[in-house]
């Protein structure tokens, strides 16, 4: 088939520049496809992440012609004709080529409350498909970070990073918030050193997530209205805490063991 | 105690690999006082594990309550064709259950039955449906869920270092082990009173895996150099439905739930020709007829069971003569139709990230048309020979879990019975590691001298001027094992293999890596390669012994198992214990099973 040509941005943290490679490009293919084709010929030495190679892992993010994506689900048919420029995520540092430095997202990880259940019945917790169904769309998250690249109170504001969790981790912790089970109360924390208010809700995470996840309109949305409710408005909070009826539900269950 | 010169760390337990083995040891040693340290390859929370798509094996009973543990266990040993190690199959068929409700402690969020209980679908040799599950990202959900509760608990994870080498103490004891970090390519080393191996699959050896770059045997390989055995590695598992098209992701997963959901495999004539391919062990229990598989899925108790889910190396095999007796697509596969069977609702709602992957990467709709599906390299059977209760292999302060680990599986593996594999024999070898250290045992030296051996070694290509490149000679290696060591196999091929083997491995020893240290793919691909020789070797040396058909095992020259040979493990030891040291074979006995546990087995019903 016909050649393409591949700008790929070769670097560390000291600086870089793009590097041009010209090669055969097969029906089908990916750019991680090509990428690999790269390391096996040309540049052995060419630092990339990989696993899975089917979207599942979120080990390939970078930036293809400067759009945040999975180098292993970008069909290079998809993309309009001429050269491919491929970059490191712009908002993580650089260790080397098209690797980055993502490990402030692991301190995010680490800081989130752990999950709260009350003591497991005999045969176990009873929940109910429609109420699990909302965490489970924020479970799909194979944490790729592409969501956190794109933030722009990330990526164009470094010195945000130590009071502003980022796109991936509100959908933690609307997950938690909104799971039927957890006993946790995080909201004063995700209002006072999460940075939840820094989001100005311009989905740009939404737009870039491989899994779909409506992560501005199903879970940061309706975090900060929980957030606002029981910030400024203990009755409104209280209201909403009785109404709650999934985790109202599933806690009834509970202490109903398992017939 | 050490005398290193490069960064140097002390533990109660390192455990290799940081995929659900790892990750469920981490937690049992934490929980039980340990200071530990997880060594992943790769970042936290990207492992094999996340692949795993169908679900997680556990006779709970809550869709079909006749099923039980001595049900799952009998599933089990017959999907196996009766080489596991009996007591890790019983310890599994019992514990699971209750691993799989701890993930709900944990966080996880299965599917869910009408009154709230955990669904459980079918699957292959499963005779009720047993597998609790996510959609088709089980694995995913299994991984983060661990992943949480690991960072919760505080546990020292390192992430992004390769592990080159175990190192022992002067008396024989597993003492650590020593790496490099991938971002720098600086060396670490990491003294240890325990050490678990925890690192997945080989599957990196074959042209058309399933597996990532990173299965490529690390700790069989280490296990083996250490003095450990490896057992049943000629039982390597091609799983029926891959992806065949378009090349580019040629051997990609296609779950088995889809089958389990009601798709079914026809050859290029639209014939259903699992019917004409059910081996008589398991006739009694499978449908005869298209009408009677069908009423099976609607109510379990109207027909028996469908063919196409019967276990992967019968389904695999039978794929694979059709295409050769020229029955197959225009891309070398056979078809797996789901859409002709179920809504494109059930199908977007069971099966979304199935509907995704051909959708983005072969542009073909699965509601709408068949998928063209052929076998894949997909899981190893065989492993390091470990205790079924504590996981401790013939090393001291060596322990093994997960893929890594042999016996549990047999000849072959039942899906949904790797992530029950994982979490079960993960605790206990946390357990087991933990059980060992509280007695006292610590090593009474490090040597720093064969840590100063390995780390040259891995440093060699990097000296070396002219040398191969090591993607030549992986690309090579792959295409060599599937063309002689893959899913039928022969003493011919097999001897061509033994001999071609030999001249990767010189081959190897010339390697050479342009670049430095930091960051380098080519010189870590480089310094996987001995790995990936060594299991090569195991695999053909096993295969070669066994001169019969097994499970995930076949001999083109032996079709028929041998009633003999189902009561020995070839048994695999290194005395030189180098990357090219020779490989020994003895055929060693299994466990003979106890006469309540056999009783089970001859149970029909």
């Amino acid at each position: 088939m016909a050649n393409v040509t591949m700008r790929v941005w070769r670097g560390d943290g000291d600086g870089g520049e793009f590097e041009s490679f010209t090669l055969e490009q097969n029906e089908g293919e990916v750019v991680l496809d090509l990428i690999h084709r790269i390391q096996a010929t040309e540049a052995p030495d060419l630092a990339c992440r990989w696993n899975c190679k089917a979207g599942k892992c979120g080990s390939c993010s970078a930036e293809i012609n400067g759009k945040p994506r999975l180098m292993c689900m970008t069909r290079m048919d998809s993309l309009p004709e001429g050269p491919v420029t491929v970059t490191p995520m712009k908002a993580f540092p650089i260790i080397r080529d098209l690797v980055t430095d993502v490990s402030f997202n692991y301190v995010q990880a680490a800081k989130v409350p752990a999950f709260l259940p009350p003591p497991m019945p005999e045969g176990g917790y009873r929940m109910f498909q429609e109420d699990v169904e909302r965490g489970q769309e924020f479970r799909k998250c194979i944490e790729c970070f592409l969501c956190q690249d794109v933030c722009h109170v990330i990526r164009d504001h470094e010195d945000n990073k130590p009071h502003y969790a980022g796109p991936r981790f509100f959908i933690r912790y609307a997950e938690l918030e909104m799971h039927p089970l957890d006993q946790n109360d995080r909201r004063d924390l995700i209002r006072e050193e999460m940075g939840l208010g820094y989001c100005n809700i311009t989905k740009c995470c939404t737009e870039v997530c491989p899994e779909h996840i409506k992560i501005t309109d199903n879970a940061i949305i309706p975090l900060k209205e929980r957030i606002v409710d029981a910030h400024y408005d203990p009755v409104a909070w209280l209201g909403r805490k009785i109404r709650r009826k999934p985790k109202t539900s599933a806690t009834d269950a509970v202490v109903q063991p398992a017939p | 105690m050490a005398d290193s010169s490069y960064e140097h760390h002390e533990y109660d337990v390192v455990i290799i690999g940081a995929g659900g083995a790892g990750l469920r040891a981490a937690i049992e040693a934490k929980r039980r006082g340990m200071k530990v340290a997880l060594v992943t390859k790769s970042l936290l929370g990207k492992a094999h594990t996340v692949m795993a798509e169908g679900g997680i094996a556990a006779a709970m009973g809550n869709v079909q309550s006749e099923d039980n543990w001595m049900v799952h266990f009998r599933d089990t040993m017959r999907g196996g064709k009766y080489l596991n190690n009996y007591r890790m199959a019983e310890l599994h068929a019992k514990e699971s259950p209750d691993r799989v409700q701890e993930l709900e402690q944990w966080g996880a969020l299965f599917d869910r039955t009408k009154d709230g209980k955990i669904l459980q679908r079918d699957f292959g040799g499963h005779r009720y449906a047993r597998l609790a599950h996510v959609g088709d990202r089980t694995g995913l959900e299994l991984i983060r869920t661990l992943q949480q509760k690991v960072v919760s608990m505080g546990v020292d994870v390192f992430m992004e270092c390769k592990v080159l080498k175990l190192v022992h103490d002067d008396e024989g004891r597993v003492a650590g082990c020593v790496g490099y970090w991938r971002a720098t390519g600086e060396f670490v080393t990491f003294q240890a009173k325990a050490v678990v191996l925890a690192t997945g699959g080989i599957g990196r050896s074959w042209k058309f895996t399933t597996n990532s770059w990173e299965s490529t045997g690390d700790g069989h390989a280490m296990a083996l150099w250490a003095g450990a055995k490896l057992i049943d590695m000629e039982c390597v598992q091609f799983h029926p439905t891959g992806m065949v098209w378009p090349l580019s992701v040629r051997g990609l997963l296609v779950t088995e739930a889809v089958r389990g959901d009601g798709g079914v495999l026809r050859n290029s004539l639209g014939e259903r020709f699992m019917f004409n391919y059910v081996a008589p062990m398991f006739r009694d229990e499978t449908a005869d007829s298209e009408e009677e598989a069908d009423k099976w899925y609607d109510d379990h108790d109207a027909g028996r069971r469908p063919p196409e889910l019967l276990p992967r190396d019968e389904v695999a095999r039978a794929i694979n003569t059709e295409v050769k007796a020229g029955r197959g697509t225009p891309h070398g596969g056979v078809y797996l139709d789901i859409a002709t069977r179920r809504t494109p609702e059930f199908i977007r709602r069971r099966l979304p990230s199935m509907y995704h992957q051909f959708m983005e990467l072969a542009s073909v709709d699965i509601t709408r048309e068949a998928m063209e599906i052929g076998p894949t390299c997909h899981y190893m059977m065989g492993g390091v020979q470990v205790d079924a209760d504590s996981e401790a292999t013939a090393v001291p302060g060596l322990f093994a879990a997960g893929e890594v680990a042999g016996g549990m599986h047999g000849a072959n593996r039942l899906g949904g019975n790797s992530l029950s594999d994982l979490v079960v024999f993960g605790r206990r070898a946390g357990l087991g590691a933990a059980d060992y250290v509280e007695a006292g045992h610590a090593p009474s030296t490090f040597n720093q001298v064969a840590a100063d051996a390995a780390i040259k070694e891995a440093l060699a290509p990097l000296e070396r001027a002219d040398g191969e490149n090591p993607y030549d000679i992986q690309r090579d290696l792959q295409e060599m094992m599937q063309t002689n060591v893959g899913i039928i196999r022969n003493a011919a091929e097999l001897e061509t293999a033994t001999k071609l083997l030999d001249e990767f491995t010189e081959r190897v020893k010339k390697v050479s890596v342009k670049g430095g240290r930091a960051y380098n793919p080519g010189w870590n691909l480089a310094t996987d390669l001995p790995s990936m020789i060594s299991v090569s070797k195991c695999v053909t040396l096993g295969a070669t012994m066994r001169k019969e058909s097994r499970g995930g095992h076949t001999r083109e020259d032996f079709p028929n198992p041998d009633p003999e040979l189902a009561k020995v493990n070839m048994a695999q030891s290194s005395p030189g214990g180098n990357w090219d040291s020779a490989v020994e074979v003895v055929e060693t006995p299994i466990l003979v099973l106890p006469a309540d546990l056999k009783a089970l087995l001859e149970e029909t019903k």
